[in-house]
């Protein structure tokens, strides 16, 4: 199950999503939002996404997932718009037989999600201004929303 | 005779946007350019973008393709900045 959503994530549900009788262990990642950026304080985040391309990829990487562990259910879930500090802007669960499998996938659909997915972070700092982050590139700094 | 165009509607997302101060634009260029003909272009009408040429992705029809990529007349190319998801 893939999602992109704009409002709170249901972690409890994202859970439940992959529950089964079958699965002996289940992972579950929840990536929140931090209240600083280096030294600085961030006021407020917020996300946007290419949504089709990035529910195109993110189910990709459910499959590939599927093909390199044995898995029982996968559950992606990324929010976007703004999210208050502290709460979660991406949940991923995974269940399987066995517990390894589902750490391993987990960990790859994560790190994945964070190079190939076409979603984006914008950070406003306490002090007012604003920046997009780029994870292998510098910033786009000053008041560019 | 001469040389067709194609148009290509260009979509820009975070920094690219900005930069371009709009999310969307058409462009016409030469019959077999490569998709890295559009980040050229940009960065010609948009000379802060050129900063950005190196780490920017491109996709066509919402799956990431090379610089070396052909175009086709009616795609739809992404400018796909830095991803910081998760």
């Amino acid at each position: 199950m893939v999602q992109i959503t704009h409002t709170e994530i249901d972690v409890q549900s994202v859970f439940g999503s992959v529950r089964s009788p079958e699965a002996g262990g289940i992972d579950v990642f929840i990536g929140t939002t931090r209240n600083h950026s280096g030294r600085r304080i961030v006021a407020s985040l917020s996300y946007e996404a290419y949504e089709p391309m990035a529910l195109k990829i993110m189910s990709r990487l459910e499959a590939e997932a599927c093909v390199r562990w044995s898995l029982v259910k996968v559950a992606l879930v990324h929010r976007l718009g703004e999210v208050p500090t502290g709460e979660a802007s991406v949940v991923i669960a995974v269940s399987s037989a066995h517990r390894h499998e589902s750490f391993e996938a987990c960990r790859f659909l994560i790190d994945q999600l964070k190079k190939e997915v076409p979603i984006w972070k914008t950070e406003q700092f306490a002090d007012g201004s604003v920046e997009r982050s780029g994870s292998s590139h510098g910033v786009e700094s000053g008041g560019v929303v | 005779m001469a040389r067709q165009e194609l148009t290509v509607t260009v979509r820009l997302f975070s920094v690219a946007r900005d930069i371009a101060g709009c999310d969307m634009k058409k462009l016409r260029v030469p019959e077999g350019s490569s998709a890295d003909v559009i980040l050229r272009e940009l960065a010609k009408t948009y000379p802060r973008l050129d900063a950005w040429v190196s780490s920017i992705r491109l996709a066509v029809n919402e799956e990431y393709v090379s610089n070396e990529h052909t175009l086709c007349d009616g795609d739809d190319v992404a400018v796909i900045p830095p991803v910081s998801g998760g």
